[in-house]
């Protein structure tokens, strides 16, 4: 049984100027133990899709479809019910991690009233648990560090200490939006090899939201890229690395400088992302897409088989025309 | 002509005061060395790519420079006079030659004029007696050069995308015909399909018209494409200069090989066999930086001389310079 079943998820919020769809038609499922990476541009979707999945949107957004995590259904459940879900089973990091923690309150308050919320336990031995995770995060000194406010943490490790608090409850998964995006390359590649090995030691699964194609190559087992709400292509990460199928998916690929390749001109996706005010009918990247036939800009294209091995993609065009 | 450098930056140092919590009025400011004894030197046509990590100066060299901050000390010789040893009203002859674009293009906007004024404002600034048609000529043709379209031009800074108002800042850069742009992390706050286009502008740009670039940016990737010599700072101090194939080939410095190993590579074969080379710990405070080597603190290789004494920037090859006691 997949850990988590996403079908036909839709996001939608309610603006002062009409209707914004943000997510549209999301389908997929993810088993235990992976690490499943979300990719896409600004403004693709991504992050609403874990909002809508795990009750987070703001107040004038709302999900339908159906999310299943471990079999029973979780989406559009009561507060209380998501609130019991999001502090046991689903945890959550965000990019900014000074954002996430509250500037007034010394990092040891924050990591143990989770556990005697949740879970019960005594102070004391919240406190010992808090300073064995921060411990198991690598922060250093962890018995005095616990009792500093969060200022007086650096970036990287901020952002240790919020993964040490997501992770107190045991979680099964773990949804890392963009855990690394504020940080510099070097605290990057601390903190992605941390996750990589806490996620063996713990045995849970992860969601990684990114912006990254490097970092989703070196830390993902599955993939998926996202475009205009919807996703393009769905697969293995070797496979679409090795074979992107979607044009939209190539485009990106290549349009990334490559340190270790001298190309003498970047490849560019001509034109900009869509205004999801008025989504355009049809595939949502049609408008920039050199491969368009007629049948892109009236009908979504839906997930296809694309190879035998869970490999998908959204696409009219055939995968022989465009490889 | 083409072999004297156009810009020659020597030993520059830019200094700022800080004063800290619990400090009495008559506290001493403690002094906070931003950039230390930077020399490099940039010929027409050519782009010097500069990375580091955040607080490590770059931003700082670059402002330094246009004289945007103060300098402590050194020589900024651009094409042959020393703008540091310039009054305010004797470099603005200058300034119409240097120009720069800024990391977040809508910031650098000012909201309340439309497009066609804050390309043309340079120009109305430096040379105020250009009748209107020619303005209106060089706006509509810089407008062209950097794709966008002149029926754009009444027009306001929020209704473009992030791409375009990065393209709206290098036409209001271009207008002045400069030698040399000073990009400040040109490209960060765009989408990689959007990043693409701005740095295949730039290069465009920079062979159509023999523009000098200084490139500033994070990302080593994209320094490495657009750059034909790279520097690496860390803590306000050069560690290594090299052409960028070099750099990324032959790595001398601790830090470079650190920092090169660190940039994940869109390839998940190379990506997930790869040799890390973490470096443990964080940035040590500027205020306070290490004696010796800056990065002694954080090296693999550091010994007891690290601390002692500080090394000397010196060639180790043809146009490879590195900063280090024990560089490979």
């Amino acid at each position: 049984m997949s850990l988590i079943d996403v079908k036909n998820l839709k996001v939608e919020f309610e603006t002062a100027d009409g209707i914004v769809s943000a997510v549209n038609n999301v389908n997929f499922s993810m088993d235990e133990g992976k690490i499943l990476a979300i990719v896409g541009e600004s403004g693709s979707g991504k992050s609403q899709t874990v909002f809508g999945m795990t009750g987070l949107l703001d107040h004038n957004g709302s999900a339908t479809g159906s999310v299943k995590f471990e079999g029973e259904e979780i989406l559009n459940l009561s507060n209380q019910k998501l609130n019991q879900i999001r502090a046991e089973k689903i945890a959550m990091i965000f990019q900014d991690p000074m954002t996430s923690l509250n500037p007034y309150v010394r990092v040891s308050k924050q990591m143990t009233e989770v556990l005697i919320h949740h879970q019960g336990v005594s102070k004391s031995d919240a406190l010992k648990q808090s300073i064995s995770m921060l411990d198991a995060v690598r922060i250093p000194d962890a018995s005095n560090r616990i009792r500093m406010y969060p200022h007086e943490f650096s970036g990287g490790m901020r952002q240790r200490v919020m993964i040490a608090m997501s992770l107190l409850c045991r979680p099964k998964l773990l949804i890392a939006d963009e855990p690394t995006t504020a940080l510099d390359v070097t605290v990057q590649a601390q903190i992605m090899k941390l996750l990589a090995d806490l996620q063996k030691d713990f045995g849970m699964s992860i969601i990684l939201i990114t912006h990254d194609l490097g970092v989703v190559a070196g830390s993902s087992d599955d993939m998926l890229v996202m475009y205009g709400g919807e996703i393009m292509e769905i697969g293995k990460t070797e496979n679409i690395y090795a074979s992107p199928t979607h044009p939209y998916t190539q485009g990106l690929m290549s349009a990334v400088p490559r340190l270790d390749d001298s190309e003498e001109r970047l490849v560019t996706i001509p034109g900009n992302p869509p205004n999801m005010m008025k989504a355009p009918e049809g595939c949502p990247f049609a408008p920039r897409c050199k491969y368009s036939i007629d049948k892109c800009n009236s009908e979504s294209p839906i997930l296809v088989k694309a190879s035998n091995d869970d490999h998908f993609r959204a696409c009219h065009v055939s995968k022989e025309k465009i490889l | 002509m083409n072999n004297q450098p156009i810009l020659e930056v020597k030993n520059l140092k830019v200094n700022f005061d800080v004063s800290s919590e619990g400090d009495m009025p008559w506290t001493k400011a403690k002094k906070l060395q931003a950039v230390n004894d930077i020399s490099f030197s940039l010929n027409a046509g050519e782009t010097l790519g500069v990375v580091g990590e955040s607080g490590c100066g770059k931003s700082t060299l670059a402002r330094a420079i246009v004289k945007m901050v103060p300098a402590e000390a050194g020589e900024v010789i651009w094409l042959g006079n020393d703008l540091l040893g310039l009054s305010h009203s004797e470099t603005r002859p200058y300034r119409k030659q240097i120009q720069m674009i800024f990391q977040d293009p809508l910031a650098s906007l000012n909201p309340r004029m439309n497009i066609g004024e804050i390309i043309a404002e340079p120009l109305r600034t430096h040379y105020p007696k250009t009748p209107e048609a020619d303005v209106q000529a060089r706006v509509i043709d810089v407008m062209n050069k950097v794709g966008l379209l002149d029926n754009l031009m009444n027009r306001y800074p929020h209704e473009f995308s992030g791409g375009q108002c990065q393209r709206i800042g290098i036409a209001r850069a271009l207008i002045l015909k400069p030698k040399l742009i000073i990009c400040d992390e040109p490209v960060s706050a765009l989408d990689v399909s959007i990043q693409a286009q701005v740095v295949n502008l730039l290069m465009d740009l920079q062979e159509e018209m023999e523009l000098a670039l200084i490139f500033i940016a994070h990302d080593l990737s994209v320094v490495k494409h657009i750059s034909t010599k790279i520097m690496v700072l860390y803590l306000g101090n050069m560690v290594e200069l090299a052409k960028s194939d070099d750099i990324y080939k032959s790595p001398s410095h601790p830090y470079t090989q650190a920092l090169i190993s660190a940039v994940p590579i869109p390839d998940p074969n190379v990506e997930k066999n790869k040799d890390l080379i973490l470096i443990e710990g964080d940035l040590p405070s500027p205020i306070n930086p290490p004696s010796g080597c800056v990065f002694r603190t954080r090296c693999q290789k550091a010994q007891e001389v690290c601390a002692l004494e500080k090394p000397e920037f010196k060639g180790i090859a043809q146009d490879h310079s590195v900063a280090c006691h024990f560089h490979d």
